[in-house]
């Protein structure tokens, strides 16, 4: 059952993630990153990382993607659908890829801690297992100058757009 | 659940889509989008490692929170990047990148 599952959303994720490279149209790439994301979420929820799946729909699917698509109607691109492909850049990004996964193959081929199947979780003796709640605590306990870290650079990243998209005054 | 192997297997396979469209698309929204797969991609690896090294039998929640900053400085690099191309657009009228060569001399 869980192995169905997971071979479901790792096929999500992949198809749609070939469909973002092979679309012409920029429109129809986001929809299929959205999808690709979804399988993502998915694969998260599989690993029992509840919150990660949750936070990847949210973040990725939700804004990321509203933002992407934002862009793409604002530019209008449709009028640069047609150009011919480099033939290098496909040749040399073919050549990339193969050797990326034969080098990948041969690594987890020689990897046999990663073999087994997933250790069963064992929460304290009467709870469940609560993804969340452990992550919150961490987060605002040990990791909470990151937090604040974080914070400042969302508020740079925030100035930064705002500066960026000023039109500049003409001379 | 598959095995840990699989898991990275997927990761892998996940970035070396991401990996080829960088090289391969000209267009510069599409590159941007690609990057985002490599980054999931990434994040994927991180969040299988979790659950398979388990530590007092619950997942390595620091890993996992990793995974969470990674996603939010994703975000932050995406709206700062899709501002400087919606800057870009508007100086050169194209987000092809062969049409942007002034670095290259």
């Amino acid at each position: 059952m869980d192995s169905i599952v997971f071979t479901i959303a790792a096929a999500v994720m992949l198809i749609f993630g070939i469909g973002v490279v092979l679309n012409r149209n920029p429109v129809a790439s986001a929809l299929c990153l959205v999808m690709s994301f979804v399988g993502l979420a998915a694969l998260f929820i599989s690993l029992d990382a509840h919150f990660l799946g949750i936070i990847q729909i949210l973040v990725y699917a939700g804004a990321v993607m509203v933002l992407f698509l934002f862009i793409i109607m604002l530019l209008d691109l449709r009028a640069e659908e047609r150009r011919k492909l480099n033939a290098w850049a496909l040749i040399g990004g073919g050549l990339v890829a193969l050797c990326f996964v034969g080098t990948l193959l041969h690594v987890l081929g020689r990897f046999p801690a990663g073999e087994g199947a997933a250790p069963p979780l064992q929460p304290p003796e009467g709870t469940a297992y609560e993804d969340t709640k452990a992550l919150g605590t961490l987060l605002f306990t040990r990791y909470v100058f990151h937090v604040q870290v974080i914070g400042l650079l969302l508020l740079g990243a925030t100035i930064g757009v705002v500066a960026l998209s000023k039109k500049e005054p003409t001379r | 659940m598959g095995t840990l192997n699989s898991y990275l297997l997927v990761s892998g396979l996940l970035f070396t889509i991401g990996l080829t469209g960088v090289m391969v698309r000209r267009n510069i929204i599409i590159i941007f989008m690609c990057l985002e797969l490599m980054l999931s991609a990434a994040n994927l690896t991180l969040v299988a490692f979790s659950r398979f090294g388990l530590v007092n039998g619950l997942p390595n929640h620091h890993g996992q929170l990793l995974v969470f900053f990674t996603i939010t400085v994703a975000a932050a690099e995406v709206a700062v990047g899709l501002a400087i191309i919606v800057a870009l657009y508007r100086a050169r009228q194209t987000v092809h990148v062969e049409d942007l060569k002034t670095l290259g001399g």
